[in-house]
């Protein structure tokens, strides 16, 4: 379940990034890289547990559901902070001015 | 020891599978700094640039490296596979799960970041030819 959800939130900053573009002000590249990572690396995981073990390829748990709105809301928490720190419309530093 | 269920076995398939990958991001974030400073140094010497720079490409790599190990630590930490504490690894308690570990790392881990890396070599294929196409045109019009 939670390869599902990041790879859903994957492609929806994809999206997001490609509207936008080639701006990239908000850093939605770095997101959607961030979701692509997590996902592709699941993939593989996903696909050797099956092969090896011959498991079901989702886990449609309750627990796999919530790690994965814990996993969106970490890479999201992940983006947000980076994007703050690098600050691109100079709000901190219109804000110290004051 | 039998499987009880799927989320067991995943566990027990996933026990540091991601160390692979932060080893791969921490080597390419360094040669990535390497390049950057020989792009600027090149810069200063006055030698143009032709197409996307190296240290731009693999900015691409790190991103995903870098995201992927840090959601998948997460993973770890929520399975209790990984611990803020020494070792670590909750699997370097025991010889019979250190074994399995090893053995993990060496599949699972390795497939992810051959994985990653064929994939972002891909983006750079269609990222190069897409450059050369808009050079190719720019100059046509040109002439």
């Amino acid at each position: 379940m939670y390869f599902l959800m990041t790879l859903t939130a994957a492609v929806v900053a994809t999206v997001a990034w490609y509207v936008n573009a080639p701006d990239d002000k908000y850093k939605l590249g770095l997101l959607s890289s961030i979701f692509w990572g997590a996902a592709l690396m699941w993939f593989i995981d996903h696909v050797m547990a099956c092969l090896t073990e011959g498991g079901e390829f989702f886990e449609t748990t309750a627990d796999a559901a919530l790690l994965g709105v814990s996993v969106i809301i970490l890479g999201s928490i992940a983006w947000l902070v980076t994007l703050l720190i690098s600050d691109p419309k100079g709000v901190f530093a219109e804000l110290l001015k004051r | 020891m039998p499987v009880l269920s799927n989320s067991i076995l995943l566990e027990e398939i996933n026990v540091a599978c991601f160390l692979v990958p932060l080893g791969e991001a921490i080597v390419t974030t360094a040669v990535q700094k390497i390049m950057e400073k020989k792009e600027k140094q090149a810069e200063l010497h006055g030698i143009q640039q032709t197409g996307l720079s190296w240290s731009r490409k693999l900015s691409w790599l790190n991103r995903l490296l870098w995201g992927g190990v840090l959601l998948l630590a997460f993973e770890h930490l929520w399975h209790g596979e990984i611990v803020p504490w020494l070792p670590f690894l909750t699997a370097m308690n025991n010889p019979a799960d250190m074994a399995s570990m090893f053995r993990e790392i060496a599949t699972v881990g390795t497939g992810m970041a051959i994985f990653v890396t064929t994939a972002w070599a891909m983006m750079v294929m269609v990222a190069d030819g897409k450059t050369k196409a808009l050079s190719a045109a720019t100059a046509k019009n040109k002439a």
